[in-house]
């Protein structure tokens, strides 16, 4: 159970997808224009994160190992979620109708964000067990929601702020995506392995 | 060596297909039924997504229109054009179109009205009347900072000498600019029918007269001298009723600071005020 904890802060706050390895960046400065639609963008980031690593777990597990395909893990991990995320998609639009609009376009834009791949490919790098896996894709979800939601806010602010011409929109954006980054270089080292 | 390239490929290629299968056969066995006429309806639409009709864009509008839920007149943007497609499309009657503009009742601009004092703030008017009901002297005048101008959808709304301007031809009557202006003294009128009073004043004849030379002052001399008798008094503010007014102009001879004008909506290629001085 401790074990378990440990790899979900280091999830969240330690290994911070967005703000600490830079994955899944684009979708992070395109959707933290407003508070509700980082809610839920990350809400469908949650979501696709673990059944994604649990997918792929079993995928390695049971595919690639068998055969001796590993070096095929990106080819075939990129395929599996695709297909993983149409697949929910098409069935949550029949089934549960509500939860499908609140995702809205999200969930096919995640289907090409690296955040996923790089969930994936760590799992197995790391040796992750399959409810391991589980948590520390769920970890990585809730990481991104707590980066992007905290952005929203940064972005929130700089609206109202008098921003030098030269450095506005994108420019400060970057700026302010860096310092919002340092802060969670604070938790480096938080966990000890 | 090839044993070596073709277990991959047949794995990989195995996989993508059976996914494939998968996948197509789930979409069929999922499948949502939706009718092909709400993509036509969607088609034929503006597509401003200005939410003027009351539905959250012009989808969600669609949807309403072919569900029932909503008119084929239910865009305002549209006009009869867009109502008359819409109903040839669902093959149902036709609904009339009122087609509406916005105008903003105010004519005080920064020589007819004046300052209570020197506003240095955001160049917003919610954030403006915040303070002490914003820097015009009349607490019924357009503070000119644009709100609605930056609101509007169609870049219909210019400011001109510290007054906002709605320009004719551009506006859709979407009513965007009305929701966002926190004196609400944008409103609708007929878009043919264009005898307003540009000023929303309810204060008393001396108040509005200190503050401003073209406001409403209130001696009903329009009142009386309105032939069909469509403007009422509330408070001390004339008010014509567009429904009932002829367009006959004698309100606009008798009204003695200018309060009353036939056509306040600025054309696009002139872009001045057009009132009665």
């Amino acid at each position: 159970m401790r074990e378990m904890i440990v790899i979900m802060l280091s999830a969240i706050l330690v290994e911070n997808f967005v703000l600490t390895k830079f994955l899944g960046i684009c979708s992070f400065l395109g959707v933290s224009q407003n508070l509700s639609s980082a809610v839920g963008m990350s809400g469908a980031v949650v979501f696709v994160l673990t059944i994604a690593s649990g997918a792929t777990w079993a995928t390695n597990e049971f595919i690639l190992k068998l055969f001796g395909l590993e070096y095929l893990q990106t080819l075939i991990f990129i395929l599996v979620i695709a297909v993983l995320v149409q697949l929910v998609e098409i069935i949550l639009k029949k089934k549960i109708p509500a939860l499908y609009k609140s995702l809205g376009i999200y969930l096919p834009l995640i289907t090409t964000n690296c955040a996923v791949l790089g969930v994936s490919i760590l799992n197995i790098q790391r040796d992750y067990s399959f409810v391991q896996s589980l948590v520390y894709g769920f970890g990585a979800g809730v990481g991104y929601t707590l980066a992007l939601v905290i952005f929203s806010g940064v972005r929130w602010r700089l609206e109202t702020c008098d921003i030098p011409e030269t450095f506005k929109g994108l420019p400060i954006t970057l700026i302010a995506a860096g310092l919002v980054s340092l802060v969670f270089f604070g938790f480096q080292g938080l966990f000890t392995r | 060596m090839i044993i070596q390239i073709l277990i991959p490929v047949s794995i990989i290629g195995g996989l993508s297909l059976l996914f494939g299968l998968g996948l197509s056969f789930v979409s069929k066995k999922f499948e949502v039924e939706s009718d092909e006429r709400i993509a036509l309806v969607r088609e034929a639409l503006p597509g401003a997504n200005c939410g003027a009709c009351g539905h959250s864009g012009c989808d969600a509008f669609a949807e309403a229109v072919v569900e029932g839920n909503a008119k084929t007149s239910g865009c305002p943007v549209g006009g009869t054009a867009v109502s008359n497609k819409l109903a040839q499309i669902l093959g149902v009657e036709n609904s009339e179109v009122e087609e509406k503009v916005a105008q903003v009742l105010c004519n005080g601009t920064l020589q007819n009205c004046k300052k209570k004092y020197d506003y240095q703030g955001v160049e917003d008017c919610a954030s403006a009347s915040a303070i002490y009901g914003g820097p015009s002297a009349c607490l019924y005048g357009c503070m000119g900072f644009g709100t609605c101008a930056k609101a509007c959808p169609f870049d219909a709304i210019i400011v001109e000498d510290g007054v906002a301007k709605v320009m004719d031809g551009k506006c859709t009557g979407c009513g965007v600019c009305i929701k966002t202006c926190p004196k609400n003294i944008i409103k609708f009128v007929p878009k043919n029918d264009r005898h307003v009073v540009t000023c929303s004043s309810l204060d008393k004849g001396n108040i509005v007269r200190q503050a401003c030379s073209v406001g409403c002052i209130g001696c009903m001399r329009c009142v009386k001298a309105c032939t069909a008798g469509a403007i009422k008094m509330n408070d001390s503010l004339a008010v014509i009723d567009n429904k009932a007014c002829t367009n006959c102009g004698e309100c606009v001879k008798v009204c003695p600071t200018g309060a009353i004008s036939a056509l306040y909506l600025v054309p696009p290629e002139l872009c001045r005020t057009v009132s009665k001085s």
